[in-house]
């Protein structure tokens, strides 16, 4: 316990704290890629993307021993590692294209196409340097077990470069994920966008094959924007949201790595991002299960609210004790049952906007999107003013017809 | 239709730049296709300065593609597109557009003020801010929908007439010369019909040029004063009056005339008949 204080705390010595801050950085601007990348609605390339990282990491590998270099120079790996990826990349989009088949079909076939390849080099690097570890397994799940300073050194450098870029591009990226159409209408190059978007993905997941690995890096990349959708309904707000739980995953997965290096680091960063996920479930303002819980609790006191004015507004025997309960705590009725001014104002006011809202459902009947429609809400909270003029004008109408 | 022969237009000489300059949307022999199948075939069309002309045809007549492939949204198989004389390319910046409404997710977390801000991306560019200056002319955009009391409004939980009104501020933000929409008047409700009806007619006033895609026959004559016939190709082009007539609308509907008024208008097909002739 001692041991993950002083980790967290940056205490367990100057290459500890810079891993740890390394991965924050990393984890950060891959809460805020992935937010775009999930507002687009292609979370899935990315793990194509990331499983296509493992046949690159090979060669290069194979390629520095061949020459007589020290095979896990981490630059060369991370470069053969894009390099692949980004073959990966154009085949899933060649494919998706060009053929008949769809983007979940395309994206299939190169993760397993690129993992298997993968893996069998993988197997002939082991056979080949039989004595000797050659720490490629470490790319798999991660590890951050004897990190060298300048490896440290180039993860935070470019989790830092991906935040400008993200920073940079945020426009763009939020307008063609909303609207490509209109996008491309107002001069956005959409196909560059999405190449942008595809490219950070890519870059996101060669600086963090060495911390969090090729299999577990799309977590760090999805999990953090779901987490954070539940916190707002923003698109820049999720950026934050999602790059600051990234950062705080990265940081606390590292930090335990530090008291536990046995463990894959990977793994530990996104267990605690799936315990922020968690968390943002359950208690998140705008779509928490505990927030639900409670709008679902005010629709059915707003419900019964309506129920007991129209009742008083009619003149009617309440019976119901929850409808009695809502309206006395409001105010509106006596102890014996008796309706006060106040209630007898609300009441009449309810049976305004209840003919209103009759109106309403019939002139807006063909767009009955919102659930506001069905008539709880006073009505010029929901209706713009000329909507609500219109209504009143049919409304004036019938009354006067009514009369004659 | 005989084919007339293709005259080469010399667009690099100054007489035919102003000759051309005043016209805010001019398309010569467009067609795009998709896959092998044309949806537009070799239109040309001219719409004039300061009109407010509805492009109307059957189900899959084109009408939307002619508008993306105008924009360069779609790609074209041929055909020249031009803007106030440029190539469209070059004119996007005095041009708004109004995708259909459908064509969205509204349940992308964003509010109604953040979507009308959209329309101001060319001046802010990547990094800018929004001045208060900003902020005032997104409000008179919004006002001038009657939204003004919606900025902070989730889109999410809008109704449809309310989301077509953000979108058609949107492209008031742009301050473009050109506005071509998609469908803005369908699946909306009479008050929404009319407000936005209102604002296109005083972007009329103002010397603005809008085209809409129109589905509903029975409001042409009340709302436009120039009207696009297309059914893949060009069926006809002019005023209201002597173009929405019962021949031209035979030749682009075909036996699907009758049909798809009763269909749109919900009424019997001896009634659509008598509004097809009076249109005539």
């Amino acid at each position: 316990m001692a041991a993950l204080l002083d980790a967290l705390l940056l205490r367990s010595g100057y290459n500890a704290a810079l891993v740890a801050i390394g991965a924050a950085l990393l984890g950060s601007a891959a809460g805020a890629v992935g937010t775009f990348l999930y507002l687009r609605k292609r979370a899935l390339v990315a793990d194509a993307i990331t499983h296509a990282t493992l046949p690159g990491i090979c060669l290069a590998f194979m390629g520095l021993t061949a020459l007589g270099l020290d095979g896990r120079n981490l630059s060369a790996l991370l470069a053969g590692a894009a390099v692949s990826a980004g073959m990966g990349l154009v085949a899933v989009e060649w494919m998706t294209r060009r053929t008949r088949l769809g983007e979940d079909a395309a994206i299939g076939a190169v993760l397993s196409v690129f993992f298997g390849l993968g893996v069998v080099l993988l197997t002939v690097i082991q056979a080949m340097s039989q004595g000797r570890q050659a720490g490629l397994q470490g790319f798999l799940l991660g590890s951050t077990a004897g990190m060298l300073y300048s490896e440290a050194l180039l993860i935070a450098a470019g989790g830092s470069a991906a935040v400008v870029a993200v920073v940079t591009l945020r426009r763009p990226m939020t307008f063609v994920a909303f609207d490509a159409e209109h996008a491309s209408a107002i001069g956005i190059d959409v196909r560059a966008v999405d190449f942008a978007m595809m490219g950070l993905v890519m870059a996101i997941t060669v600086i963090g094959l060495k911390v969090v690995g090729l299999i577990l890096i799309v977590a760090l990349l999805i999990i953090p924007p779901v987490s954070a959708r539940f916190w707002s309904e923003q698109s820049d707000r999720i950026v934050i949201a999602a790059a600051a739980l990234g950062a705080a995953a990265g940081y606390v997965g590292a930090a335990l790595s530090v008291t536990a290096p046995k463990l894959p680091t990977g793994a530990l960063i996104v267990l605690f991002s799936a315990a922020l996920f968690v968390l943002s479930l359950l208690l998140a303002p705008a779509r928490g299960v505990v927030a639900t819980l409670l709008r679902r609790q005010r629709f059915r006191k707003a419900v019964h609210l309506r129920q007991g004015l129209l009742s008083l507004a009619h003149r009617e025997r309440i019976l119901d004790g929850l409808t009695l309960s809502v309206l006395r705590r409001r105010g509106f009725i006596r102890r014996d049952g008796v309706a006060t001014e106040r209630g007898l104002k609300a009441a009449a006011e309810a049976l305004r906007n209840e003919r209103r809202w009759d109106i309403a459902r019939e002139l807006h009947r063909t767009e009955l999107a919102t659930s506001e429609l069905i008539g709880l809400a006073p009505i010029d909270t929901v209706l713009t003013r000329d909507e609500v003029a219109a209504i009143d004008r049919r409304l004036a109408l019938s009354g006067s017809k009514g009369v004659a | 239709m005989p084919q007339k022969p293709l005259t080469v237009m010399p667009l690099t000489s100054e007489a035919a730049r102003e000759s051309t300059a005043d016209v805010p949307l001019a398309i010569r022999g467009l067609t795009v296709a998709y896959g092998d199948k044309p949806a537009v075939f070799s239109v040309d069309a001219t719409f004039k300065s300061a009109s407010l002309t509805a492009i109307i045809g059957p189900n899959g007549a084109g009408k939307s593609t002619l508008l993306k492939a105008s924009l360069g949204i779609v790609p074209k198989v041929s055909g020249q597109v031009t803007c106030f004389g440029k190539p469209m390319a070059r004119g996007l910046h005095r041009v708004a557009y109004v995708p259909q409404r459908a064509s969205v997710d509204w349940d992308f977390p964003t509010r109604v003020t953040d979507v009308v801000a959209m329309g101001l991306y060319r001046e802010l560019g990547l990094l800018r801010w929004l001045r208060p200056s900003d902020h005032r002319r997104i409000e008179a955009c919004l006002d001038r929908v009657g939204m003004g009391a919606f900025a902070d409004r989730q889109i999410g939980q809008l109704s449809g007439g309310q989301q077509q009104r953000v979108f058609l501020a949107r492209a008031l933000a742009q301050g473009a010369d050109l506005y071509l929409l998609d469908e803005p008047l369908a699946g909306v409700d009479a008050a929404t019909e009319s407000a936005i009806i209102g604002v296109l007619k005083s972007l009329r006033c103002e010397g603005k040029t809008v085209i809409a895609v129109h589905h509903d026959l029975s409001t042409v004559r009340e709302y436009f004063d120039q009207v696009f016939l297309i059914d893949v190709r060009r069926i006809a082009e002019g005023p209201t009056a002597t173009t929405f007539t019962m021949a031209n609308l035979q030749t682009a509907y075909g036996g699907r005339l009758a049909s798809s008024l009763v269909q749109e208008l919900g009424i019997s097909g001896r009634s659509a008949q008598a509004i097809a002739e009076g249109a005539a």
